[in-house]
């Protein structure tokens, strides 16, 4: 791969993948892009007139808006603060030796197999449904009122579900960087007098920064477009309380049969998504190249 | 202070017994060299006496008391790493900052035994550095910088200067050294370069699977090796050792003669050989001899400007002052 003509030939060759991938990206961006400019409802055939700024108009205006920005960014807060601290904790246990530790890491990756829908719906109906799930069993035994979870806590009842997902894929990474730390510079540090914390907090902590940075940088990413647990859970429900960005253009193009709208949406949530990108690159993305 | 004193310690990993009970006195202010081929355990003693690891049975005593189930920062000894082991995120000086930081010592001080530190190691100018922009020389230099500002009662040396090249390993040699006698404070050094421990060592503890082979001062363990494990291993190039004919003459099952103990001549001497190998180094050479009876090759230091090439016949003469007889056991003869 040096040589003047080895180059050329290498861009000749990737040139028709790096096209259709172009090709794949911008057509859907720009039909996107267009249509949310047009009045586009599948419900009134006819013609589709430009429509100028009047549906991201109506689309922000809308109060379930507001709630959905709210909700999103509580989702993908609430399940990284408990991915990263879980994860940690959990990487930290699995580092020690112990019995039968292939197969219990196999068992703490294996959540992170299981598709959003079949793991929401697990969840939905064997463990947090008030009369037959487990949860609702155990508080019935003890005499408690069983919590109706996606009535009374829609938003932390999906964040847990959605957790359970990505905590498997928190610690994995972190374990892998945990298992890199050179095991001289803890010993270095206990003859200098650090206890645990100390070796956690002053040795382990900085030693993972970048693993943890990898870890909310990628799960922030797939955890703006959490959709299939919404779905099959509470629809978005109750109210507005867990519609996040992605349900409610889902809401508006699907349900409401608004193309237009739901396009306005769209464009919104990938201006939105950069936002948030370029905020994370900034905060934690210095780790990166140290 | 740093008089340590082992009493019958023993480590185990699982049923293996990597060090037997052994006994062992260090006095405050000497510098002490374990040496031993890898694998012999003087890396493990070491840590048993930081606390790193936990013995087996036995006791270990710093100035007079009980240390045995100290954990290691209570102990008031500082070590020095192979690897280093410096921390990678933070600046020399926070480095070097880091175990009194851990002891909460004041602002003040902490300043004030980093830049004396720093002075006597050479470091002021690359305080506010990484680990990573520094040399491996600079490197160890901040590992011990990192042992000093904690004054502790002794300093422990895990083979400090193996991943330095040579000529850095020869001046790193001196600078410990140096240090020895300027805080005259107890050293423990691990190696398994058998020139470091002669260079250095005020008592070389030589080790063999665990065994304590012989204690001493460097020139009595040159002069008067007390088996033939002690006689190999200290010296270089090595002992020749005889056995057979030869060695019953002189009333033992082997002898020994050290390579710079035998006169090269190409007319007469009491034993004939052929050069393999001669290695001109300048001031020395080596040659390797082949040809003589129950040792072969048999080396022979010579002055740097002999002349024999391969093939040479040449005869070899001992000085029978020098010749270190050994029983069946392995075990010196007196």
């Amino acid at each position: 791969m040096s040589t003047k003509a080895s180059r050329s030939a290498a861009k000749v060759m990737i040139s028709p993948a790096v096209l259709l991938l172009l090709g794949w990206m911008l057509v859907p961006l720009c039909l996107t892009l267009y249509f949310s400019f047009l009045r586009y409802n599948l419900l009134q055939i006819g013609d589709t007139p430009f429509a100028g700024w009047e549906n991201y108009y109506w689309f922000i205006t809308d109060p379930s808006f507001k709630a959905a920005i709210k909700n999103t960014l509580v989702l993908v807060g609430g399940v990284l603060a408990i991915t990263t601290v879980g994860g940690l904790f959990a990487a930290i246990l699995l580092d020690r030796p112990m019995f039968g530790t292939g197969i219990i890491r196999i068992m703490v990756i294996a959540p992170f197999f299981v598709m959003p829908t079949v793991s929401a719906l697990v969840w939905k109906n064997m463990f947090m449904n008030p009369v037959n799930g487990i949860f609702g069993r155990v508080a019935t035994s003890l005499g408690f009122q069983p919590v109706d979870f996606f009535g009374q806590i829609p938003m932390a009842s999906i964040i847990m579900i959605v957790s359970w997902t990505w905590l498997p894929f928190a610690t994995l990474i972190l374990l892998t960087a945990l298992q890199s730390l050179d095991q001289e510079q803890l010993e270095a540090a206990e003859m200098d007098g650090a206890g645990w914390w100390n070796r956690f907090w002053f040795i382990m902590l900085p030693h993972l920064a970048r693993a943890i940075t990898v870890v909310i940088l990628i799960q922030t990413i797939f955890l703006l477009s959490i959709f299939a647990e919404i779905l099959v859970t509470t629809n978005g429900g109750p109210g507005t309380a867990t519609t996040n960005l992605t349900y409610l253009i889902y809401v508006s193009s699907l349900l409401q049969f608004d193309v237009g709208m739901g396009s306005a949406g769209g464009v919104i949530a990938i201006i939105l998504a950069n936002i948030v990108a370029i905020f994370l690159m900034r905060m934690i993305g210095r780790n990166l190249d140290a | 202070m740093g008089r340590i004193q082992l009493k019958r310690v023993q480590k185990k990993f699982g049923d293996v017994e990597v060090i037997p009970p052994l006994d062992l006195e260090i006095e405050d202010g000497e510098f002490v060299v374990f040496v031993g081929p890898s694998g012999c355990g003087k890396s493990t003693l070491l840590r048993l006496i930081a606390g790193l690891e936990d013995t087996t049975s036995g006791t270990i005593e710093i100035d007079g008391s009980d240390a045995t189930a100290t954990p290691p920062a209570k102990r008031g000894l500082a070590m020095v790493f192979q690897s280093y082991a410096l921390y990678p995120h933070m600046s020399v000086r926070r480095n070097i900052a880091f175990p009194m930081r851990m002891a909460k010592m004041s602002r003040e001080e902490q300043d004030r035994r980093i830049e004396a530190a720093a002075r006597s190691l050479n470091l002021t100018e690359y305080l506010d550095r990484r680990p990573g922009q520094l040399s491996g020389g600079q490197r160890q230099r901040v590992a011990i910088g990192r042992a000093i500002v904690r004054e502790p009662a002794a300093f422990l040396f895990d083979e400090p200067l193996s991943n330095l090249d040579a000529a850095l390993r020869v001046g790193m040699r001196m600078e410990i050294s140096e240090l020895h006698r300027k805080l005259d404070t107890t050293m423990i050094y691990v190696t398994h370069d058998q020139v470091e421990a002669m260079t250095m060592a005020d008592k070389i503890v030589v080790l063999h699977a665990g065994v304590i082979e012989q204690v001493g001062s460097p020139l009595e363990l040159y002069r008067h090796p007390r088996n033939l494990f002690v006689a190999g291993f200290i010296g270089s190039p090595k002992m020749n050792f005889i056995e057979g004919d030869e060695a019953a003459g002189h009333g033992a099952h082997a002898i020994g003669i050290r390579p710079e103990h035998v006169d090269v001549s190409t007319t007469e001497g009491p034993w004939r050989g052929t050069v393999g190998v001669a290695e001109h180094l300048g001031s020395d050479t080596f040659i390797h001899i082949h040809g003589i009876p129950g040792c072969d090759p048999f080396t022979v230091r010579a002055p740097g400007d002999v002349a024999v090439s391969h093939g040479d016949a040449v005869f070899l003469t001992p000085s029978a002052p020098h010749i270190h007889r050994f029983d069946a056991k392995g075990l010196r003869i007196a």
